[in-house]
């Protein structure tokens, strides 16, 4: 009997290796595809289970954070800004992904980055849980409050970023109309269906961040880059006389371009200053065509265009645009900010910064620092750094006064701070004739010595008349309020 | 016979006498190993739940180690020759299972743990009863039909009124006062007794060859019977008790012991066309059956499904595993039970399953090793059917429940939680020590020839 014994030991030994090799299989080649299957409640429980790591302002207060919660997921993510902070947070939806920071930021909040790996290892060993690190924001709360509430007052529909000027920190970025995330991260799939069905309904696009993704024409604050390439070619002085007609002749072109009121600049020289002071459009459509269209996108790319910011936090920025080949008469419109050009609220605060921090441009960033889950020991902090030198510290200096200026006596009197000199620029910028135009206003303050750029876009103002729209009295209010929360803090 | 391996046999027990290895203090060692494994996994389970040492690990210790310890003086008495591998591999499987069934208990709230505690310790009591009562393990052939009729009539108690009982659709339980016990894991035993005994009486009439077709000998038509009465009465549990597992099992365990006893490949081809037929017969016939081949063509027709939710909870656990309460192995079906193996995969990974498989295989091996070395036909074929029926009943589970084969409902030995599986396995193992033993003893003196002890013999008159 002994060789049928044999023979069933070999078939027993096939069997149990056709387990090894199906078990195999399962666990290590077919592993992946198990666990990416939308319906595989342990990916989804372990995603939530884990305590994922809270964003916090300047000054600490959690913008988003896990909750413990008594249901099978464990964890809550919780939004206490809401609407004011979701553009910076975004959401983080087991069925619809992540957004914003809670996307660009997500190997921290998870707790999988590779630096916190000696924790992970630490826990690992004394069997604690794992936790998610923290990201510290650059965002000042005061300033971002201001920029939330001069926007939302009136049921204007835009935009607000406020820069700290010598390191380039954000410290306030604001989109309206905004959402509330928390639906978006709740435990229940028909929650956070309906809420995404609704965001994607809305024609307002609340879950836009119009700060950071969304070009608009900058119109006359763009008057600002043109200002700075004619001083920077040395043949122009802020005193310099200027022509500056009721009817600029476009040149190869028949149609002329007016100014808005119909009227001459001042006597038809105004200085420099001058045109700037009044947003004189034929003054910087001559300026343009005498500097040509390479200048100013040389210009303009030295602000900031045509690259993208934030490159540093992954907040998917879009890049601002000079366009590429204009002819004569779209060079004269490109430069007072019109024809192609396309900014985002986000470039026009980084023109403003760096004309204030000595025509130094810095890297502008949003996230101060990333901690461990103790929410202490800082494992990396963003250090300031310069992106591009835009201008002179001359030309710098020469701009500030101009903008001083246009707050003192001419079209940004609204931005005016009782003992603060303020430096600013108003737009107004026509998109098409079926549309109202877009309220532009950037600036920084104080002119001496500067802290904070802030510019501001107001793209629809349902209660205001089309003739009443204007940066001056719609947006620079609010850039106003936005300085006077960050110098009085 | 050549004339130099009868000199070689007759010369033998001189050497063996001489220095005969019993291995009783490798079996110790290995024991320890054994119980310091098991400990380690219950401490684990709740360090990785509730990140704190469980308060009765100290008690957990001393009760496995009194039971491991009881069970190892009788061997050094009652079979001191035993093979020393196959208790401390048992109190291996054991201690897994009590921390797997311990880390559910902790998921879910229950008291799963304690229950399976209690049948251990009366496992290990029917462990040392077998080995006290059954000296020689030749007493067990005597009465195959009285044996048959026992299993038999243990396989269809659960159809009876009143204590007969159906737990997820399955009548295989009966109860006996406030608890619940399946009589077919008893009857699984004592029908391979039955069977190794009624085919050692009728081997040579089965080994007789009928018509030879297509190159093998086929047996003859008379003595179909006993196969065929088998393959009914696995059908009847299939059909009637409504439980897959048993009757493949069953029927696999026969048609392996009549190869072995009458060494035709033939009764192997017949028995796989015997199974094809019946599985044909009960996908069309039986719902229950039809729906376990779908889920195993596509477990994801149903997501929530149990063999689904035991492939993610494997996908989960990978390599490495989750570590020991770390994973969700609640979310499985039945994860205390059927699918322990795959809770087991999980937060041990395949690393641990690996370890686990190759566990079973040895444990196997060392039974059919047993069945090489003992020298009367009924001890190798109860030898052989119980070692390879063991390992035939882990592959079916295992197999199932990561889909190398459609999932049949069986106990994972000594792993599920389940006092009647745990019990009849001690009892299973307890006759395996007692013919590893038989097999290891050193031959007693050439004067005294038993006429049971050589197979050469038959081989030499066979007719082939």
């Amino acid at each position: 009997m002994n060789s049928p014994i044999r023979r069933i030991s070999a078939g027993c030994l096939l069997l149990c290796i056709a387990l090894l090799i199906n078990a195999t299989y399962v666990q290590a080649f077919w592993a992946d595809d198990l666990n990416a299957r939308s319906e595989n409640r342990r990916v989804l429980l372990d995603e939530y289970s884990r305590e994922r790591g809270p964003i916090l302002l300047a000054d600490d207060t959690p913008v988003a954070q896990s909750v413990p919660v008594d249901d099978e997921y464990q964890f809550l993510r919780q939004y206490p800004g809401e609407a004011i902070y979701a553009p910076l947070t975004g959401y983080y939806s087991y069925t619809f992904g992540r957004t914003a920071l809670e996307r660009a930021q997500n190997d921290i909040l998870s707790g999988d980055d590779d630096r916190l790996f000696v924790r992970r290892l630490i826990d690992l060993v004394t069997g604690e849980e794992p936790r998610g690190g923290a990201v510290r924001l650059t965002i000042d709360p005061a300033a971002q409050q201001a920029a939330w509430d001069g926007l939302t007052d009136e049921g204007f529909k835009g935009a607000v970023v406020a820069i700290d000027v010598q390191t380039g920190a954000i410290l306030a970025m604001v989109s309206t109309p905004s959402y509330d995330p928390n639906p978006m991260a709740s435990h229940s799939f028909e929650v956070q269906q309906e809420t995404r069905d609704a965001l994607a309904a809305d024609p307002d696009k609340p879950d836009l961040n119009r700060a950071i993704a969304q070009r608009l024409p900058p119109g006359s604050v763009f008057k600002l880059v043109t200002a700075a390439a004619a001083l920077e070619s040395g043949e122009f002085e802020p005193d310099t006389e200027v022509p500056g007609p009721a009817d600029y002749d476009l040149p190869q072109s028949t149609r002329p371009l007016p100014n808005q009121n119909g009227e001459a600049c001042l006597d038809g020289t105004p200085t420099l200053t001058e045109a700037l002071r009044i947003s004189c459009n034929t003054a910087f459509a001559y300026l343009g065509n005498e500097l040509g269209d390479d200048a100013l996108r040389e210009q303009a790319e030295k602000f900031g265009f045509g690259t993208q910011p934030l490159t540093n936090d992954d907040m998917n920025a879009a890049t601002s645009i000079f366009p590429p080949d204009p002819d004569e008469p779209q060079t004269a419109l490109s430069a007072i900010g019109q024809f192609d050009v396309q900014a985002t609220p986000l470039q026009m605060a980084m023109v403003s910064a760096a004309i204030a921090n000595d025509g130094v441009l810095m890297e502008p960033y949003l996230v101060r620092e990333v901690s461990g889950p103790d929410l202490v020991s800082p494992i990396e902090r963003t250090e300031p750094e310069e992106r591009t030198r835009a201008v002179s510290p001359e030309t710098a200096e020469e701009l500030t006064q101009m903008m001083v200026d246009v707050v003192e006596n001419g079209t940004g009197e609204n931005a005016r701070i009782d003992g603060i000199e303020v430096a600013g620029k108003t737009g107004t910028a026509q998109s098409s004739p079926e549309r109202p135009p877009y309220a532009w206003f950037t600036s920084f303050a104080p002119a001496d010595e500067p802290s904070v750029a802030v510019a501001v876009v107001i793209e629809d103002a349902p209660d205001t008349a089309r003739d009443d729209i204007g940066g001056g009295r719609l947006a620079a209010p609010i850039a106003r309020a936005v300085m006077q929360a960050v110098l009085g803090s | 016979m050549s004339l130099d391996r009868a000199r070689a046999r007759s010369e033998a027990p001189a050497v063996e006498a001489v220095a005969p290895r019993r291995g009783r203090g490798t079996e110790l060692i290995l024991l320890i190993f054994a119980i310091g494994i098991a400990t380690f996994a219950y401490v684990s389970v709740d360090l990785g739940a509730l990140g704190r040492v469980p308060p009765n690990a100290l008690a957990y210790l001393g009760g496995l180690s009194v039971a491991t310890a009881i069970a190892h003086v009788v061997i050094r008495i009652r079979a001191p020759y035993a093979d020393p591998v196959i208790l401390p591999i048992v109190v291996t499987l054991c201690g897994l299972g009590l921390a797997m069934i311990h880390r559910i208990d902790l998921a879910r709230g229950t008291t799963h743990a304690t229950t399976q505690l209690t049948w251990m310790a009366v496992g290990v009591a029917l462990f040392v009863a077998v080995l006290i009562v059954v000296r020689d393990h030749r007493v067990l052939s005597r009465l195959p039909y009285l044996a048959g009729l026992g299993g038999l009539l243990l396989l269809v108690l659960p159809l009876l009124p009143v204590i007969g009982h159906s737990i997820r659709g399955a009548r295989i339980w009966i109860n006996v006062g406030p608890m619940t016990f399946q009589p077919g894991e008893a009857a699984k035993i004592i029908l391979i007794i039955a069977f190794a005994a009624y085919l050692v009486q009728t081997r040579d009439a089965l080994a007789l060859a009928g018509r030879r077709f297509l190159g093998v000998d086929l047996p003859r038509a008379r003595d179909l019977g006993p196969i065929l009465l088998v393959w009914v009465g696995a059908l009847g549990i299939l059909v009637v008790q409504n439980d897959l597992g048993p009757s493949v099992l069953l029927f696999g365990i026969f048609v392996l012991m009549i190869y072995v006893a009458t060494e035709r490949i033939s009764w192997i081809i017949l028995g796989l066309l015997l199974i094809l037929a019946g599985g044909f017969a009960a996908n069309a016939v039986v719902s229950h059956v039809a729906e376990r081949v779908d889920y195993w063509m596509d477990p994801f027709i149903d997501p929530t499904g149990q063999v689904a939710q035991s492939l993610y909870g494997l996908a989960y656990g990978g390599l490495l595993g989750t570590g020991l309460g770390q994973g969700r192995p609640d979310l499985t079906p039945i994860a205390e039970s059927d699918f322990i193996g795959s809770a087991l995969g999980e937060e041990l990974g395949l690393t641990g399953l690996i370890a686990i498989i190759l566990l079973y295989a040895l444990l196997a091996s060392r039974g059919l090793r047993a069945g090489l070395l003992l020298r009367d036909p009924f001890g190798k074929l109860l030898a052989a059917g119980l070692a390879a029926g063991f390992f035939l009943q882990v592959f079916i589970v295992l197999g199932g429940v990561t889909r190398l084969i459609p999932l049949t409902g069986l106990t994972t030995p000594f792993l599920s939680l389940g006092g009647s599986s745990l019990v009849m396995n001690w009892v299973l193992v307890a006759l395996l020590i007692r013919l590893s033993d038989a097999a290891r003893r050193p031959t007693p003196p050439s004067s005294s020839p038993s006429p049971l002890t050589d197979t050469a013999v038959t081989q030499v008159v066979r007719i082939r």
